[in-house]
């Protein structure tokens, strides 16, 4: 490695429930968003970066070149590449590790990595059918050929598709497939609302302290993050309905995060880079790491970053009682305990090639300013989310102390990395 | 715009308006803009200060046309731009004669937007000195409210041993187009040293500047004057103003901090942000503050302390922190403090007790704070706006909007800029002489001291 990559901080949109305050803005509107509060947090107005990195899962063919655009849209100056990416829900976290590689090889000294989504703007396409017969129409060579055509065409075919959320291989939703997995677990509904709850009361604690005065700039008049419920509780969560497992699942849509829109940056940049410009250190990104699991062949669909853990520390050296804080995505609350209980099976974790289990959480240093169940999951924007959060909380604990992400991601991936204060 | 409004903009509205007298206020001259006719300068004695200052200015003077005791009073044949009295050697009330009659030819021949300007010594002497010392403040005030065509007229009292040099940056304020709605006024200028003897078109460049309030209005208009004097922008406003605040921060190529005034910590984390980039702060502006309008019998302890809090304690607060030489990223030597008062707080206002209680306070602070922190070359001074266009004065009902824009001797509101300008002659390094000043930015308004 030529140089360390350093996380400088961060800025995000507050995110919000699909359909609500930002119904009416793109991906694009949301990144630009991003970036530009980023660059008035930072004074980089004007300034060309090495390069910016960010993408969405839910992607409008307009958006071909989404990131670029947003540059050219923002304060940074227009001589600032950029590159859209995109790896499902590990979009943010993969783009910060692709800006932190290329800081760390010395082929750029500073960039952004983020990501954006919208789910009130999800792309509509048009039905096969409909499709093949615009296409036999434009292909014709007479009128009659071309009514031919069209008369193919019947009522039916012309309602808009939305895009999928099911898993192409196994046509299973998320939430289905975690409902697998929750059951094969044994996690109890229980747990998953006290998780719930306690991210509810978390994220709603950090906001009351000011925790994410510099990590957030409001959007559109919403100044705080809206899915959040400070006021929810273990009780009001048990009421709520099964929305996943059939009759008898645990999982609600309270224990399970909200389609949500927004966007989330993280500024990052060589040592050198951050002290030439006098911008503040947090922390150093020191490894990252992607694994998958065999979902289509029944294997847990969001457990993947167990792997991806495992392997993770065991080439640094590192075990989980070497982390003074971690971070798990949660996707849905039985996705971090099914996570907690793989950790601690020695079973699991031989079965994936590691030495053994990568052990047991003190719980009081997960997810301590809460997770997307309260902040909500815009699928690209999570990685980038927690990225500067958890630079910050470890920059505050003091140097040396570490921290950890795990991002699971559709298609059975997982997406984790290792920080470190500075 | 409610439908009043729209009508008594609409031509037939406007026709109306005009033949009952309200006629359309005159376009003020604005911008770092000179006088377009001559500039007249009347020596009243021996003294050359006021011709010592238009050389470093560069601005080229002719002499006065004196009224004589003739039928027809001589005039200047056209236009002048300005006339700069110095009346430094005036102490009698016979030598008030001199005064007058070298302001009536000039009265009459002043252009648009066109100055006039006062330089007296400060009060001194036996009787009648010090009486004739105060009766050109009349003098000012009165010339204010008649000069027409949105020209102005200003008085500075200057120490007696002053230089050119402890008045350059005033002059030059008061003659150019920044000073468009400062009508009237009457300020100090000291003998304090700032070793600059030009008016410098950037002289704010490389300096760091605080500004709170900063994402909209009359401090979203300071950061940009500011920034377009050279100025590296620090933009402080709550949280939830954080997106204009980004804004505005990106526009100036400055920085933006998100953050509660109100909290314990604000001063230190303004520091703080200051000192992390390496820097040092040379100016504050405070411009964050707040309304609870209601009258008294309504005014509960929440709207009073809420108003006091925000308006006037948490700069106190700031204040003390950032002016701790010992904490990094503090105010340096020769630093700036600007609060912003109001006329509500000089004249008082119905329904704004708690504001009215604010913002005279500020003008306590800073005359409080001026001599305190004078042995560090620290200045500390207030500006007080009066009727300023923004979105906050544009939810005044249109009826009560129209009177409190027309009350002023120049018959219009002023704009955010006006104020800026103001604070920004406040801060350059060239006005160290100027301390515990409170400068109005009203138009000459008809209520207030």
């Amino acid at each position: 490695m030529n140089s360390n990559a350093v996380i400088v901080g961060g800025n995000r949109t507050p995110f919000a429930k699909a359909g609500g305050p930002y119904a009416q803005a793109a991906s694009h509107d949301l990144l630009t968003s991003a970036i530009d509060g980023l660059a008035a947090r930072y004074g980089l107005s004007g300034m060309q970066l090495g390069e910016v990195a960010a993408g969405a899962v839910l992607k409008h063919p307009r958006d071909f070149n989404l990131t670029r655009e947003a540059v050219l849209s923002s304060s940074l100056a227009p001589t600032t590449p950029a590159c859209d990416l995109q790896q499902a829900c590990g979009t943010g976290l993969e783009a910060t590790i692709y800006i932190a590689n290329k800081i760390s090889l010395g082929q750029i000294d500073s960039g952004i990595a983020g990501g954006a989504d919208s789910a009130s703007d999800a792309p509509i396409t048009v039905s096969e059918p409909l499709r093949k017969a615009l296409l036999a129409a434009n292909a014709a060579r007479s009128t009659g050929e071309r009514l031919k055509a069209l008369a193919r065409i019947r009522p039916s075919h012309l309602k808009p598709l939305a895009p999928g959320v099911n898993e192409p291989r196994t046509g299973l939703s998320m939430g289905e497939h975690q409902a697998l997995t929750t059951k094969r677990w044994e996690v109890t509904r229980e747990a998953q609302d006290e998780l719930a709850a306690a991210s509810h009361h978390s994220l709603a604690a950090a906001w009351d302290a000011g925790f994410f005065d510099d990590l957030v700039t409001p959007y559109l008049g919403v100044a705080k993050d809206s899915i959040l419920r400070p006021d929810t509780s273990v009780e009001k969560l048990a009421k709520l309905k099964p929305a996943f497992g059939g009759p008898d699942g645990t999982m609600t849509a309270g224990n399970s995060t909200a389609l949500s829109d927004g966007a989330a940056t993280v500024l990052l940049g060589s040592e050198q880079w951050a002290r030439d410009n006098h911008l503040p250190v947090l922390a150093k990104f020191v490894d990252a790491n992607v694994a998958a699991v065999d979902h289509p062949a029944g294997e847990d669909l969001l457990l993947a970053p167990v792997g991806a853990v495992g392997h993770m520390l065991e080439r640094n050296g590192l075990t989980i009682e070497d982390f003074d804080l971690v971070e798990i995505h949660e996707a849905f609350a039985s996705t971090v305990l099914a996570t907690l209980k793989a950790w601690e099976s020695e079973e699991y974790c031989t079965s994936l090639g590691l030495n053994g289990a990568i052990g047991t959480l003190d719980r009081s240093k997960l997810n301590t300013m809460g997770s997307s169940l309260a902040v909500g999951h815009p699928f690209a924007a999570t990685g980038a989310r927690i990225v500067p959060s958890l630079a910050k909380m470890l920059h505050d604990l003091g140097p040396g102390k570490r921290g950890l992400v795990s991002v699971c991601a559709a298609g059975g991936q997982g997406v984790v990395a290792i920080l470190e204060a500075v | 715009m409610g439908a009043l409004e729209k009508l008594f903009y609409s031509p037939v509205g406007h026709a109306v308006s005009t033949r009952a007298g309200l006629a359309d206020p005159p376009q003020l001259r604005r911008g770092r803009t000179w006088p377009d006719g001559t500039v007249v300068l009347a020596p009243l004695g021996a003294s050359t200060l006021v011709a010592d200052t238009l050389d470093l200015l560069g601005l080229e003077s002719s002499d006065p046309i004196v009224d004589a005791p003739a039928d027809s009073p001589p005039g200047y044949g056209s236009r002048i731009g300005a006339l700069v009295i110095d009346a430094m050697d005036l102490t009698t009330i016979v030598g008030l004669e001199d005064l007058r009659a070298v302001l009536r030819p000039a009265v009459r021949a002043l252009e648009g937007s066109g100055r006039i300007v006062i330089v007296a010594r400060e009060a001194s002497g036996d009787w009648e000195a010090k009486s004739v010392t105060r009766a050109l403040d009349g003098i000012n005030r009165t010339v204010g409210k008649e000069l027409r065509r949105g020209a102005t007229s200003n008085l500075v009292y200057v120490a007696a041993d002053a230089s050119a040099s402890n008045l350059v940056s005033t002059l030059g304020f008061v003659l150019q187009g920044r000073s468009a709605f400062v009508d009237g006024q009457t300020w100090h200028v000291s003998d304090a040293s700032s070793g600059i003897d030009e008016l410098i078109e950037k002289p704010l460049q490389d300096r760091v500047v605080v500004v709170t309030g900063a994402a909209r209005g009359i401090g979203a208009s300071i950061a940009r004057i500011l920034a377009r004097d050279g100025a590296t922008i620090v933009g402080v406003d709550i949280p939830a103003a954080g997106e204009s605040l980004a804004e505005v921060a990106n526009e100036v190529g400055g920085t933006a901090l998100q953050l509660d005034i109100t909290a314990d910590d604000a001063g230190a984390a303004i520091a703080e942000h200051v000192a992390r980039r390496g820097e040092r702060i040379y100016g504050v502006v405070h411009c964050a503050g707040i309304t609870r309008d209601k009258m008294l019998v309504n005014t509960d302890a929440d709207r009073w302390g809420s108003v006091l809090d925000v308006n006037l304690a948490a700069q106190i607060r700031m204040n003390e922190v950032l002016l701790d030489p010992a904490i990094p990223g503090s105010v340096e030597d020769g630093g700036r403090i600007v609060g912003i008062a109001s006329t509500s707080g000089l004249a008082g206002n119905k329904g704004q007790t708690n504001y009215a209680a604010s913002k005279a306070g500020v003008t306590g602070l800073v005359e409080a704070m001026a001599p305190d922190l004078a042995s560090r070359g620290i200045t500390a001074n207030a500006v007080a706006p009066g009727f300023i266009e923004t979105a906050m004065t544009a939810r005044i009902p249109f009826i009560q909007r129209e009177i409190f824009r027309r009350s002023n001797s120049l018959s219009q509101g002023g704009q955010p800029e006006d104020v800026a300008e103001a604070i920004g002659y406040l801060l350059d390094p060239a006005s160290a002489g100027v301390n515990g000043q409170v400068i109005r930015v009203c138009g000459q308004n008809l209520v207030g001291a």
